[in-house]
């Protein structure tokens, strides 16, 4: 009756039906214990909640997602997904939707959001270089081809946020390290270290926004940046940490994301290596080195820094490792199942998630008693990501 | 599936039955993948796509997958595949004959 009269008064629809709606929804929720699991052959993201270690939904239609990371607004609400086919999707954590979608470059290698949230800058392999968009709108805010001298457009790798709407990140092909500025109402500005290494193939930076470290393929060595110190520098860390043995051949790249940060101390994959090596950020000198089962690919600290866990490349990628951050020792051998791609710890890291691609299944442990707690179906889920590193810097 | 173990199965069985070609299919689209992308476009690694290798003979790309590219991130599969699976891989990245 209500709403006969009212729609024939010609009061606007919504305003009849709003509270018929609002009714009949979901109960309303944070998104602070949510995150997306990336199925990368679907093209699918699950969105998890870790309170109940459920899944809530699916969300298709996100292209090719080998390789797929995602950065979260300052909200927790939006996950920005960033796919090798240079496709980047705002997903919707709450109505679990896309809300936007672009295909903003060739092949792309993930990206990250501004410390405003208002700028998301993506990593492009083609054509090289940093394309920065609106958080809101995706709309295109900056292009910054990766030119060096007369040489050709290089891939770009280790794209990270610092404070001050800024990005830092890193040249693969023409071995350089860039700091992008995009301060409000002013012109961007770009600081370059030339010659810091050859082959640099992936980097990040420390929770505190201070150091930056590039890890080097085509040379035995770590480049350093310190981001406090006016003017930027790059500086060779960990010179010959292989010592002249001939490497390992790598079936898998390590990854610096995640990398486990402790006690002033990073605990950072070798290349060509069953082992991880530790810098100690104070004198960026070897403070320590443990040997693993086979090659890392993540060596990723829990959040308080008690302990790293650890998987491995191709063939020896069925297994995860516990390092106890005191002693240097693994201290648990975990068998999850075959292809173990990634790990995520919840915020303060009381559970664990872990993708066994092979498997078709993520697992999630204990991270004390180091007992599965549960299992989830995912297709082939390869990264975890949870909404806290919204509020971490580089994450 | 693909462990340590099947893999060295595989080593010794070369040959095209079916479920061998699978199996080193998924190889390809997944381990090759990480570097050179699932659809083998392209990433850190060059594209593998019939186009790209348009003008590398099969032999070669064949030698490349055993051998690798010193200097560059390609890692030698010589201790993981047998010549002939080798062989077959590159026939099937030149033929696009992959899911």
């Amino acid at each position: 009756m209500i709403t006969r009269r009212a729609l024939a008064a010609g009061l606007p629809l919504a305003a009849v039906v709003a509270p018929a709606v609002q009714a009949n929804t979901a109960p309303q929720r944070g998104t602070g214990d949510l995150g997306l699991v990336i199925e990368r052959a679907a093209g699918s993201v699950l969105v998890v909640e870790t309170t109940g270690r459920s899944i809530l939904g699916r969300v298709e239609g996100l292209g090719d997602l080998s390789h797929a990371s995602v950065v979260f607004s300052r909200d927790e609400r939006f996950g920005y997904v960033f796919g090798r086919d240079g496709g980047l999707t705002k997903v919707d954590l709450l109505d679990r939707r896309i809300d936007r979608r672009i295909v903003q470059g060739g092949n792309a290698i993930g990206g990250a959001i501004s410390d405003d949230g208002s700028l998301v800058a993506v990593s492009n392999y083609e054509p090289g270089g940093v394309r920065v968009f609106d958080a809101a709108t995706l709309d295109l805010v900056a292009d910054v081809p990766a030119v060096s001298g007369n040489a050709a457009r290089s891939k770009t790798v280790g794209l990270v946020d610092i404070p001050g709407r800024a990005f830092v990140y890193t040249l693969y092909d023409a071995g350089e390290i860039w700091r992008l500025e995009l301060p409000k109402n002013a012109s961007p500005k770009i600081t370059r270290l030339t010659n810091v290494g050859k082959l640099p193939y992936d980097a990040n930076v420390t929770t505190d926004g201070r150091h930056y470290y590039a890890g080097l393929f085509g040379e035995d060595g770590v480049v350093h940046v310190d981001l406090w110190q006016e003017p930027l520098k790059a500086t060779r860390v960990l010179d010959g940490y292989g010592r002249g043995e001939a490497p390992l051949p790598v079936y898998k790249m390590p990854h610096f994301e995640g990398w486990g940060a402790t006690q002033g101390a990073l605990f950072l994959p070798a290349v060509g290596r069953d082992e991880l090596i530790v810098i100690d950020n104070a004198t960026l000198q070897e403070a320590g080195r443990v040997a693993t089962h086979g090659q890392p690919v993540f060596a990723v600290a829990r959040p308080d820094g008690r302990h790293v866990w650890v998987n491995f490349a191709h063939p020896k990628n069925g297994v995860v490792e516990v390092v106890d951050t005191l002693s240097l020792k693994v201290i648990r051998t975990l068998q999850p199942g075959p292809a173990v791609l990634h790990l995520e710890f919840t915020p303060r890291g009381h559970e664990v998630w872990v993708s066994a691609r092979d498997s078709d299944a993520v697992i999630v442990y204990d991270s004390r008693t180091f007992e599965e707690v549960a299992r989830l179906p995912a297709g082939k889920p390869s990264g975890i990501f949870f909404t806290h590193r919204a509020h971490l810097i580089g994450r | 599936m693909l462990t340590g173990l099947s893999l060295s199965c595989l080593a010794g069985a070369a040959g095209a039955d079916p479920q061998h070609r699978s199996r080193l299919a998924d190889l390809v689209v997944q381990e090759c993948g990480s570097c050179h992308g699932l659809t083998l476009r392209g990433g850190l690694g060059r594209p593998l796509t019939p186009e790209a290798l348009a003008d590398r003979p099969a032999d070669l790309v064949r030698d490349i997958i055993l051998d690798g590219l010193p200097g560059t991130p390609m890692p030698p599969w010589r201790p993981l595949l047998s010549e002939g699976d080798a062989a077959l891989i590159a026939d099937m990245l030149k033929n696009g004959d992959l899911p």
